[in-house]
């Protein structure tokens, strides 16, 4: 046993009686409750077309985007546009942005 | 067989991903005319190519940066770090970290943990099927056994811990919705399962990622409660073994102690 | 995470031929058109897919094509194998092949003449290679080696490629020829490509299906491609498959069918993806020609191919 704070046999069967309560219920909890009890927030990503396919299509050919040495230092921030960064507040009160370091 | 010295392909590949390397001399257009743009059309395809499926493995960080910014970052990792599976689905596990240093991305400093959260999602999502533990097999266990449960994890079950709210930006930039104002500063980690077809990202509750990884390395489920107690007194077991057993993070129990 | 797909047959069990399916034209197999193509029901038909990417252990992607394959006939194309690089073949590759192949059962199992792995880096696209005796050999090797392992022949398609190694020392249909003699494998007749390499090469498609050894092809691929310039502002054509077949190549497929008769076709559509209608009436296209052109020409050539 752990020098930790000890869960007592009779605190553990608890939990799990009032856990398995929320499945043994004759009206099963809805999703939003279920998460509710978890105080958590969960996001359904529904995947339709596969990401990261293998595939034998040639891309964009004679373009320069596989030669482009462009330096991108310093001047980063100048390529941002419509990205949703700046609606994300950082934990200093400074929004987040792509600006030069 | 051994291969030749100095294969075709060991003179081919170099400039693919290096565009101060000039083409290979060992190519040629027809007639002996010059393959300068030719090989031109590979190098992009390789790059465009590695570049999309960085931008497919990684919607959210994309969204969040803006397309420029992120191609522009992925073109860096694609040339450092270019795949070494054949399977496309697979690439990108070096790129959360690649994020975390990358000068330009220090202003979003909860981006790497957006696209640990999004590679954790494409494992999920190709992990192994697995039907979850059913509460009824948890209801079978004398009480004075509980403490040494041990359970076995689901084959998607992974968790992301997080120093900023990546759980509610990712969810954000994962949807095609508006993304509304997201104060970032409250740590939340992921809890990424598939119990069917369907990858699910939650929000763990203080002290949930520690139980759940104790749990995950077949830690008994006395001593996972005990460390996330120690880690966040105000630890519900109850809501959070409800929690995991409802998301499908397990698939089957055993006993520690036998 | 696991990505075996499950072991193969420990005990060796004997190449298998499966059944041809014959004049039947097919599509490329995108997730986008799932819904579309169930609810469509059974139709005449084969899909393809690139075998990668049902290579991970489990979730939707192998659901998906389970539904699919349920009601139509498969076709496995891998797109990674490496076959033309001098180093050997990857072998956890190859034992995640065997297990597709065995899971899935597809009519037509088919890589292409070209490599994509040097060393550890994987480049995801399909490099040429200069025609030598040695590249042969190694070729030979590798399509032997995979022929082994999944335990039936394969189809290897030819490639459309941009430039030329000033090494090569034969022809590229001598080579495929000579790969398809030593090694018993079928051939996948890219039309497409053979447009695609023939003006970028300046060579004559004609001459090439000319010499081609269209007695071994199993398969037809037909795609889009793009029209851009090379160094010198000549068309270079890039092998695009994100848009409709153009004429010239649906002229010399229906060449083609009229030489060697009825053949599954596959119209590979890869990006810039359609709605399933679109790629549908294209399918249909291809098997109008196969209806038209193939019966006729089936009673005359097949047997004395």
């Amino acid at each position: 046993m752990s020098a930790k704070l000890a869960v007592t046999t009779l605190v553990l069967a608890g939990a799990m009686s009032t856990a398995l309560a929320t499945f043994a219920a004759a009206a099963p909890l809805t999703k939003a409750e279920a998460d509710a009890a978890m105080a958590a927030k969960k996001e359904k990503c529904f995947g339709v077309a596969l990401k990261g396919q293998n595939d034998c299509a040639a891309g964009p050919g004679t373009t320069c985007q596989g030669t482009s040495t462009t330096d991108f230092q310093g001047n980063a921030w100048k390529f941002v546009q419509g990205g949703t960064c700046t609606s994300i507040d950082l934990p200093n009160g400074k929004k987040g942005s792509l600006k030069p370091v | 067989m051994p291969p030749e010295p100095i294969s075709f392909a060991a003179a081919f590949a170099p400039a693919l991903l290096d565009p101060t390397r000039d083409a290979p001399q060992i190519v040629t257009g027809p007639n002996g005319k010059a393959a300068g743009k030719r090989y031109d059309v590979y190098r992009n395809n390789v790059t465009v190519s590695l570049i999309d499926a960085l931008a497919a493995i990684y919607p959210a960080v994309q969204r969040i940066t803006g397309t420029d910014f992120f191609r522009a970052m992925a073109r860096f990792h694609v040339r450092g770090s270019p795949p070494t599976s054949p399977l496309l689905f697979e690439y990108g596990r070096g790129f959360p970290d690649f994020i975390a240093r990358y000068e330009h991305a220090q202003t979003m400093p909860w981006l790497a943990d957006v696209a640990r959260i999004e590679r954790a999602w494409l494992d999920a999502y190709h992990a192994r099927d697995a039907t979850p533990l059913a509460p009824a097999q948890l209801a079978a266990v004398a009480p004075e056994r509980l403490a040494d449960l041990v359970l076995t994890p689901h084959p998607a079950a992974q968790i992301v811990c997080a120093e900023f709210s990546a759980v509610t930006i990712f969810a954000a930039n994962r949807d095609s919705a508006p993304v509304s104002r997201i104060d970032a500063s409250t740590p939340e980690d992921a809890l990424i399962t598939r119990p069917g077809f369907d990858v699910i990202v939650r929000h763990l509750p203080p002290g949930g990622a520690v139980f759940a990884t104790s749990l995950a390395e077949g830690r008994p489920l006395g001593e996972a409660a005990a460390s996330a107690l120690d880690a966040s007194p105000d630890f519900d077991i109850a809501a959070n073994i409800a929690g995991l057993i409802e998301a499908g993070a397990f698939t089957s129990i055993a006993f520690g102690d036998a | 995470m696991t990505l075996a797909i499950g072991p193969g047959p420990s005990t060796p069990t004997p190449l298998r031929f499966p059944s041809p399916i014959g004049g039947i034209a097919g599509t490329s197999f995108k997730h986008e058109h799932l819904k579309a193509i169930l609810a469509d029901g059974p139709k005449r038909g084969f899909f393809e897919v690139h075998a990668e990417n049902y290579m991970g252990a489990g979730g939707p992607p192998h659901r998906a094509l389970d539904a699919i394959r349920r009601d139509h006939p498969l076709s496995l194309h891998g797109v990674c194998m490496s076959i033309g690089g001098p180093q050997p073949l990857d072998k956890a590759h190859l034992a995640r092949f065997r297990g597709l192949v065995a899971r899935y059962q597809p009519a037509m199992v088919s890589e292409h003449l070209a490599w994509s792995t040097h060393e550890s880096s994987f480049f995801n696209d399909l490099l040429p290679l200069p025609y030598t005796e040695a590249t042969l050999r190694h070729v030979c090797a590798h399509i032997d080696q995979m022929q082994e392992a999944i335990r039936r022949p394969i189809l290897l398609e030819n490639p459309s490629t941009y430039l030329a190694f000033t090494e090569t020392t034969m022809s590229e249909t001598d080579f495929i020829r000579s790969v398809a003699e030593r090694t018993g494998c079928g051939l996948l007749l890219d039309i497409n490509n053979v447009f695609v390499s023939a003006t970028n090469h300046g060579f004559s498609a004609l001459d090439y299906l000319a010499d081609f050894p269209l007695s071994r092809i199993g398969e037809i691929h037909l795609a889009g491609h793009d029209e851009q310039a090379d160094d010198d502002g000549e068309p270079l054509l890039i092998d695009s498959h994100d848009g409709p077949v153009a004429d010239a190549v649906w002229k010399l497929y229906e060449i083609v069918i009229e030489r060697c008769g009825p053949m599954p076709t596959l119209v590979e559509w890869d990006s810039r993806i359609p709605d399933w209608p679109v790629l549908q009436a294209e399918a249909a296209a291809a098997q109008a020609i196969l209806d038209r052109r193939g019966t006729a020409a089936r009673a005359e050539d097949r047997h004395a191919a």
